[in-house]
């Protein structure tokens, strides 16, 4: 019996915080019918998320944003499926923000939280408005409501051959109170979920139509793009104005504490205007930090004291010392890894037009809620008088679930007086984004003679997201930090796990996986270790720590598919890994052959998971590519470091991410399921680092602790 | 007073001749399909084809361009490539936040033009020039290879 601090609260659950605490709170997303004014039959909107018109045509307003992962498609199918209506047939709306609409479903997206989040209510909405229409289906008809089915957006009752769209009922639907708890379909009656679905957002997306924030024009727009300070914590010194302002096209010298922007009539005149400044500088107490600097204090700070995060197999520390020194073997090891960038491919921006009484706002924003609310504190507007327009991203990662683009537009409209659209340079973005925190973390085990862990201690050592972002849920330990760490998929009888709070100047944040990937890294590489102190095959060795037969039946079916019991071809090697988390059991198995170029060539990936019952395994599919290769980018390549104060990385040269020479070839392999739905946009990305790290090990001998791996095998 | 041609269509413009073709098309010519990623030839997001080749539009300046014919996203579904490799796309189930595809379906339509069956080491060669972060290059892949199948170049 294991025990955790019960203020452990989940990143998912607080990215929900700001519809939990919205004044305005109404349960669940059930806000009632809304009968509108009579004449023509008006819509009929039987909660937050739906509504269907007299033409029987169904909108949904999507209550997750869309930053690649696919709920345009998967909550969708959701719908879809208990509405009795195509997929394809159903209207998509990207939704303003708002903290009180969704209620307690909110808009915040991340933490592989979507479906999760979504599975119940979004059905359940779906299946009331279904129940809602054959209710008044059998008001009109005069039936009993049993007798009558809704089968692709009508209504039929069989008895007497009648059938009507749904349109012919709205009007009907939408003055009677909403049927609640309708009964969900069981997996035996689904006829969308499981479906290999096409994305229903690729028309837009290949012929340049999909509008992103950084795209949307308005009349009399100016275009400003932004300088901060390139030091940590500095401050604007000087510019040359009258050299911007000669700039064909530059219209106005926007200064700042720290940072300048230039507004033009275009990008590329502010940015020349921005280069014409010749800024500088007043440096700040980090002047003079450096990555050495930074990395000696996470080392120091994991040699304090840290908060339990965990302890299993007695409270009594004594004797969790006692169990540890009494082993057969003792290993112990510590692990680094690096600040991280997001670079997503749509650089930051947004654009806004600030008046005296009120804000526009049109951007694409992981948090439209949370984030309206930032830019009303911003503008020191009510809520009621500021409007944002979400809209498709062009990658998140976490990036998106800051409001600093935002907050910083509306910084510089308050002195430019026409709407604006600010657009940050790759290089801005790189250097002045939230980063994946650096993690130092210590491990120690302790093995029975059978090689087994019998003693188990990890000390994790970061920057807390929580802390910075939700104090008053802070207290000692960062729930999302340790996840992973607190909960591994094995049975170790003694084991202790403690986080240590340290904050470098470096501004941290959500990155895809966070927390949940830096122990995946962790625990997955040092399990390998035991394994090998045992001399025991790795696969097996984890197979057999496992109680859980979801976990034990993802390594056997990763074991089958990527021929792990048959000797890989000379010259190549093998690693695994194995991850329960975000509700999904996922094991990879990375082959890998040597490189002169990078150390290692990643040859092919082969991934099993167990989410729960499959939405859309297109989606799932593209969703473990796609997390593959962004999780192979970060331990290969990714590394943020400082240097007199100054993130040192710049752009897509010394930021690498892979390229698509350089990108494996993937299999994936889902388990069938009917249980409950797991998440998916961070297992892949946590899963295939340690297994690739593995892999390394198996191919060279050398244990990467410190990420990246490139810089380890190549200096 | 710049003339360039785009999609067929000569369009004037008033800027300065260092302006790179990226910005014209997309802040003066408002056609926002061309994606700005980099701004330093890294990533492709704004790749257009100038007389046919795929080329970084954030790296040329509108001088440079001249009388050449330059192609955007907005009109690649006009022509049998372009139009084979959307489909292809939409099948393959390429895009994920999609960003960086239009520059990608540019460049993979240039390269069917000059090699209508590539194997994947010329794919990947070509490819290689435009980023992705969603990691969406095994698709990439699949769909060039199923554009070629149909006869992309027919």
């Amino acid at each position: 019996m294991s025990t955790m601090p019960d203020t452990a609260v989940s990143r998912r659950g607080l990215l929900r915080a700001a519809a939990i605490a919205a004044p305005v709170l109404v349960l669940g997303i059930r806000l009632g019918g809304v009968a509108e004014a009579a004449g023509a039959p008006a819509p009929f909107k039987p909660n937050a998320l739906l509504s269907i018109d007299g033409q029987g045509a169904v909108t949904l307003a999507l209550p997750r944003t869309e930053m690649g992962q696919g709920v345009y498609t998967s909550l969708t199918m959701l719908v879809a499926e208990e509405l009795e209506v195509e997929p394809t047939a159903i209207h998509i709306e990207l939704p303003d923000g708002d903290p009180a609409r969704f209620g307690k479903l909110g808009q915040g997206t991340g933490g592989s939280s979507s479906i999760r989040d979504s599975w119940e209510p979004v059905r359940q909405a779906a299946a009331d408005a279904r129940a809602a229409l054959i209710a008044a289906a059998a008001t009109h008809w005069k039936v009993p409501a049993t007798e009558l089915r809704a089968e692709q957006g009508k209504i039929v009752h069989a008895k007497t051959g009648k059938s009507a769209t749904y349109g012919a009922f709205v009007a009907t639907a939408a003055a009677a109170p909403i049927p609640e708890k309708t009964p969900l379909k069981t997996p035996d009656q689904y006829r969308v979920l499981g479906r290999r679905m096409h994305r229903l957002d690729s028309r837009a997306k290949v012929n340049g139509s999909a509008t992103y924030g950084i795209d949307v024009m308005l009349p009399g727009m100016k275009v400003a793009t932004i300088s901060q300070t390139p030091v940590l914590g500095g401050t604007l010194a000087n510019v040359d104005e009258a050299a911007a302002m000669k700039i064909k096209g530059v219209r106005q010298v926007v200064k700042l504490p720290d940072a300048v922007a230039v507004v033009g009539d275009h990008y590329w005149a502010a940015r020349k205007g921005m280069d014409a400044l010749g800024a500088t500088w007043t440096d700040s107490v980090n002047a003079k930090l450096d990555q050495a600097t930074i990395v000696a204090g996470y080392a120091k700070a994991s040699e304090g004291p840290g908060a339990s995060a965990m302890t299993e197999g007695g409270l009594d520390a004594a004797l969790q010392d006692k169990t540890m020194a009494g082993a057969a073997q003792r290993l112990s090891a510590v692990y680094q890894q690096p600040f991280l960038a997001h670079a997503p491919m749509e650089p930051g921006n947004c654009v806004l037009h600030l008046q005296a009484d009120r804000c526009e706002i049109w951007t694409g924003t992981q948090v439209p809620d949370a984030a309206r609310e930032a830019a009303a504190a911003a503008t020191g507007l009510p809520i009621e008088k500021v409007v944002l327009h979400n809209h498709l991203m062009g990658g998140g990662f976490g990036r998106r679930l800051e409001a600093d683009f935002i907050v910083r537009a509306i910084e510089v409209a308050k002195q430019v007086k026409a709407p604006l659209k600010l657009v940050w340079s790759r290089e801005e973005d790189t250097q002045h984004d939230l980063y994946r925190p650096y993690y130092y973390d210590r491990i120690e085990a302790g093995l029975g003679p059978d090689g087994k862990p019998v003693a188990w201690t990890h000390k994790i050592t970061g920057s807390s997201i929580m802390a910075r972002l939700y104090p008053k849920y802070f207290k000692g330990v960062d729930a999302d930090a340790v996840d992973g760490s607190v909960k591994t998929p094995y049975t170790i009888p003694s084991q202790r796990v403690e986080f240590v709070r340290h904050e470098s100047p470096v501004p941290t944040s959500w990155w895809r996986g966070v927390g949940g990937a830096r122990s995946a890294f962790v625990v997955e590489s040092f399990i390998d270790e035991l394994a090998a102190a045992a001399k025991q095959d790795p696969l097996a060795y984890r197979r057999a720590l496992t109680a859980d037969p979801r976990a034990q039946a993802v390594l056997d079916l990763v074991a089958e598919k990527s021929g792990w019991h048959t000797p890989p071809a000379a010259g190549r090697a093998r690693g695994v890994a194995l991850i329960s988390l975000w509700d999904t059991h996922m094991a990879q198995v990375v082959e890998v052959e040597k490189s002169a170029e990078t150390g290692v060539r990643i040859v092919r990936v082969t991934a099993a998971v167990d989410c729960g019952t499959p939405i859309n395994p297109l989606g799932i599919e593209a969703q473990i590519e796609g997390g593959i290769v962004f999780g192979l980018s970060a331990a290969m390549f990714g590394e943020v470091t400082v240097a007199g104060g100054r993130i040192e990385q710049s752009n897509f040269h010394d930021y690498r991410v892979l390229r698509i020479n350089e990108a494996p070839t993937i299999a994936i392999h889902i388990v069938p399921s009917t249980q409950t739905v797991g998440g998916m946009g961070e297992p892949p990305v946590a899963t295939v680092m340690p297994a690739l790290a593995n892999a390394v090990f198996a191919l060279t001998g050398k244990r990467v602790r410190t990420l990246p791996i490139a810089k380890a095998l190549m200096g | 007073m710049t003339t360039i041609n785009v999609n067929g269509k000569d369009r004037t413009v008033d800027v300065e001749e260092d302006m790179p073709l990226l910005w014209v098309i997309r802040d003066v010519l408002a056609m926002p399909g061309t994606k700005f990623g980099c701004g330093a030839g890294l990533c492709g997001a704004c790749t257009v084809h100038v007389d046919g080749e795929a080329t970084f539009a954030c790296q040329t300046p509108i001088s440079a361009v001249g009388t050449a014919k330059v192609t955007t996203i907005e009109a690649m579904q006009d022509t049998p490539i372009g139009k084979a490799v959307q489909e292809a796309w939409v099948e393959a189930d390429v895009v994920q936040c999609g960003y960086c595809q239009p520059g990608q379906i540019m460049r993979a339509a240039a390269l069917l033009a000059k090699t209508p069956k590539p194997d994947d080491a010329q794919i990947d060669e070509v490819m290689s020039a435009n980023l992705c972060r969603c990691g969406c290059y095994p698709r990439i892949r699949a769909a060039i290879h199923r554009a070629a199948a149909q006869g992309a170049v027919a």
